[in-house]
């Protein structure tokens, strides 16, 4: 008798702890929302739609996500005009420390701050960087964890997939 | 009686447990920092880190590997 109440309360447990962690995103998801504050002004998914959308989460401490900037800088100014957005959410609990990696690696792109970690938290990024390429209807087409300069064509194709898919 | 304090202690095993808390691909800043390393020289420590792994037939946990981009 009495083991079964301590398997029926770790039951319980188990649920609660299963309600509490968040899914993942996956490809095929619909896209978050989020509402962030930008460099400038917010940054509202909600601003985007009708847009391909590249939301890529980065840190100041992670390298790889330096190495990803330029290609990112290059993405938007190639596709921006035919309807594509890169999104950087930055992770840094200090926002210090973002706008100092920022002025040695500048981003021509928005770029919003989630210093509480709130937006990670629904995306579940599995490392640093992670990115999400949201299409024009608002569904995951593809995640991306790092980066390394052998990804780019890889991601560019994606990229063009997706306002393809727009067009149609 | 005994019931309850069954119940009971099965939940506060299950909380103490939830305390054991991941460390988040995006929470890795404190982690990420220079200080937090085990070696003073970033390039002998990965020598010695690649001995290690070749060794024990294992790969990563030492730190945060090429700033926690989990690629390794």
């Amino acid at each position: 008798m009495v083991s079964r109440s301590f398997a029926i309360g770790l039951i319980v447990s188990a649920l609660t702890v299963s309600i509490s962690s968040a899914t993942a995103q996956e490809v095929g998801s619909r896209a978050p929302s989020f509402d962030l504050p930008g460099t400038v002004k917010p940054v509202r998914f909600a601003d985007f739609k009708g847009r391909v959308v590249y939301v890529d989460f980065w840190a100041s401490w992670c390298a790889p996500c330096k190495q990803s900037f330029p290609w990112m800088n290059e993405m938007q100014a190639k596709y921006g005009p035919r309807g594509f957005s890169v999104v950087g959410i930055n992770v840094d609990q200090k926002r210090e420390d973002a706008d100092k990696f920022l002025t040695g690696t500048p981003a021509n792109f928005l770029v919003a701050y989630d210093t509480t970690g709130k937006v990670a938290e629904v995306y579940q990024p599995k490392g640093m960087p992670t990115s999400f390429l949201i299409g024009a209807d608002g569904k995951v087409r593809a995640v991306h964890v790092g980066f390394k300069d052998s990804n780019r064509e890889q991601l560019e194709r994606e990229i063009q997939a997706a306002l393809a898919a727009v067009r149609k | 009686m005994r019931k309850l304090f069954a119940v009971a202690s099965a939940l506060a095993l299950s909380f103490l447990l939830i305390g054991c808390e991941t460390v988040q691909p995006w929470q890795k800043g404190n982690l990420a920092k220079p200080d937090m390393a085990f070696g003073p020289d970033p390039l002998q420590t990965r020598f010695e880190e690649h001995t290690y792994f070749s060794k024990e037939g294992a790969s990563g946990g030492m730190n945060v590997g090429g700033g926690g981009c989990g690629c390794n």
